[in-house]
């Protein structure tokens, strides 16, 4: 650190003041963060009991069918959007020319996109897919309005990955004859795909916690999908249904942990693919 | 395969333009039908009384008013919690805070919303001694924690790519840290710093679920003395109605015209977030070329 020395410069009131200021603000984050995650845990994870795994729950307490259906819309929506991500973000990176107005347009609309909240995806979602296109409020319906939300999330982590791959690699894949698109599929994507696995990730942790969006285009209804034009509940919503109505804090409270867990779980695996990704740069 | 990517490229576009025009194209006629003038600043909201009244002022308010309070709690404590991580912070205490920040972007507004619910709200009203916990300050709070990492990230980010020899120079002058910190490196970094609390805002006026659950919903006039009492924002009023808006009523229009005043506000902030943060793009191009340096940019910003 080069601040050493003159960290440990004699303070006058005026620094410790702001040395103050700045400590006890970030210890006060911390410290509501760490509330915040032990108040759920310890609340939650008594309640956590057989009983919210069983299959059919009459009740509609059960966690089991939300957790199912959480999964089904995941592989859903990756389906349709990270195909459309990391092609956009090949062609911005790989091929397109950097500046063109196509491209720059590209990115307004992308920025624009990850700034809209997802009430208004929701929105959409509610008009278009449900019904403009008359799928009704479905996973179907559901599905495409989170591959919209999460799309320019998509495109800027694999834009990242690819801009990190040195051009070295693609200098020598040409300079062995490689044409364009074999270089990008031979070299440069295996070399980028754990960045870009690392932002599908944290787009995963998108759609799990998501309700917003989900509320009126995938319509919250506790039962088994039976097809992709049934309604759905993911675990998200299950854990606002409970809390809203209120009878049921003792579920809600479990299912928040089960859902905090998760996305606990997808945050460390996420930083665990980039971190790996950079290393393997670097190597 | 270059035409293939090229159309995948256009989704993006596709997307903007329909959620535009089908946002647009139900919400415009709606106004009009209203009013505009009646809609935006009719204060009364009685979607099933007879008649019907259908004027968002309150709710216009209402966001205006929690994203403020949003502001008080959330930036000032955000700017020091970046100045702590990009200067001040210990090397392992950053290995720790540094996921710790990306988690808490990572959860899940609904879990925010369920502990403003069983905790802030029953706070509040056991300080104030209130009926009920639900108000403008407790939304505040709430919606304060949940902009903190946007903050945060952004901030830290920008404070990063000011160049280390404005704070050696201040060092070398005789500065302590702190002082070079807070006067040399946080004024160069303005334009960033201001970027991420205007990028907070935008989180602020966009949240929907948290504040739907903590923030009382009533669709009242409040003034900011009333910071105690319950309000309802405009993504609430959405959130909240849909379900029994008839299907094509006026009043189903007219919560697509609320989403639409939201998209409006939203868009106006973002474009004042890419205005502040290309200021400072600039300069990090500027010093990447003399430095020729490979500091990768930091991907944190998780929504």
């Amino acid at each position: 650190m080069s601040g050493k020395s003159a960290f440990f410069k004699k303070k006058k009131p005026s620094d410790w003041a702001r040395f103050i200021a700045v400590w006890g603000a970030g210890m006060l984050t911390v410290s509501v963060l760490v509330y915040f995650i032990g108040f759920i845990l310890v609340k939650g994870v008594p309640n956590l009991s057989a009983g919210l795994f069983v299959f059919d729950d009459p009740k509609q307490l059960s966690l089991l069918p939300p957790l199912i259906d959480t999964l089904i819309l995941v592989g859903f929506t990756l389906l349709i959007t990270a195909p459309f991500g990391v092609f956009t973000a090949i062609y911005l990176v790989e091929y397109a020319s950097r500046g063109s107005r196509l491209v720059r347009i590209i990115r307004v609309t992308t920025e624009t996109l990850a700034g809209i909240p997802s009430i208004v995806f929701g929105l959409f979602g509610y008009i278009f897919f449900v019904g403009w296109l008359g799928w009704g409020k479905s996973v179907l319906a559901g599905g495409f309005t989170l591959a919209v939300m999460i799309l320019p999330l998509i495109i800027r982590t694999t834009e990242e990955s690819l801009k990190s791959i040195p051009d070295s690699f693609r200098e020598g894949a040409f300079a062995l004859g490689a044409g364009r698109l074999r270089t990008v599929l031979r070299v440069i994507l295996p070399s980028a795909v754990q960045g870009i696995f690392a932002g599908v990730i944290l787009s995963v942790g998108r759609i799990v916690g998501e309700t917003a969006a989900l509320i009126y285009t995938i319509g919250s209804v506790f039962d088994h999908p039976v097809s992709l034009a049934s309604p759905a509940r993911t675990l998200a919503l299950h854990v606002f249904t409970l809390a809203a109505e209120g009878f049921h804090r003792e579920q809600a409270y479990a299912t928040a942990v089960v859902l905090l867990i998760i996305v606990i779980g997808i945050n460390f695996l996420s930083s665990f693919a980039e971190r790996r990704f950079t290393k393997s740069l670097n190597r | 395969m270059r035409v293939i990517f090229f159309i995948a490229a256009l989704a993006s576009i596709l997307s903007v333009a329909l959620i535009c025009l089908f946002l647009f194209a139900q919400g415009i006629p709606a106004m009009s039908e209203i009013g505009v003038f009646k809609f935006l600043f009719g204060e009364v909201w009685k979607p099933n009384a007879d008649p019907q009244q259908l004027g968002i002022l309150p709710m216009i308010l209402g966001s205006v008013y929690i994203t403020g309070g949003a502001i008080i709690v959330g930036v000032p404590i955000g700017i020091l919690v970046s100045l702590f991580m990009a200067k001040m912070c210990p090397k392992p205490l950053y290995r720790f805070l540094k996921p710790a920040m990306n988690l808490m972007a990572g959860i899940p507004s609904v879990i925010y919303g369920f502990f403003g619910m069983t905790v802030l709200v029953p706070l509040v009203k056991d300080i104030f001694g209130l009926p009920q916990g639900d108000s403008i300050l407790t939304a505040s709070v709430l919606l304060g924690i949940m902009i903190l990492p946007t903050v945060i990230t952004i901030a830290e980010t920008n404070l990063r790519a000011v160049p280390q020899e404005l704070y050696e120079g201040a060092v070398a002058l005789g500065a302590s840290h702190e002082r070079a910190v807070f006067k040399i490196v946080l004024p160069a970094a303005r334009s960033g710093v201001l970027a991420a609390a205007v990028l907070g805002v935008g989180r602020a006026v966009g949240e929907t679920m948290a504040v739907r659950m903590v923030a009382g919903n009533q669709t009242l006039m409040r003034m900011p003395y009333d910071f105690l009492k319950g309000v309802r924002t405009l993504t609430a009023n959405v959130i909240m109605e849909m379900n029994y808006a008839v299907r094509g009523s006026l009043h189903d229009r007219s919560l697509i015209a609320t989403g639409v005043v939201l998209f409006v506000f939203i868009l106006i902030i973002n474009s004042l977030f890419s205005m502040l943060n290309a200021d400072k793009k600039e300069r990090t191009r500027k010093k990447r070329i003399t430095q020729s340096g490979s500091a990768g940019e930091e991907g944190g910003e998780a929504r």
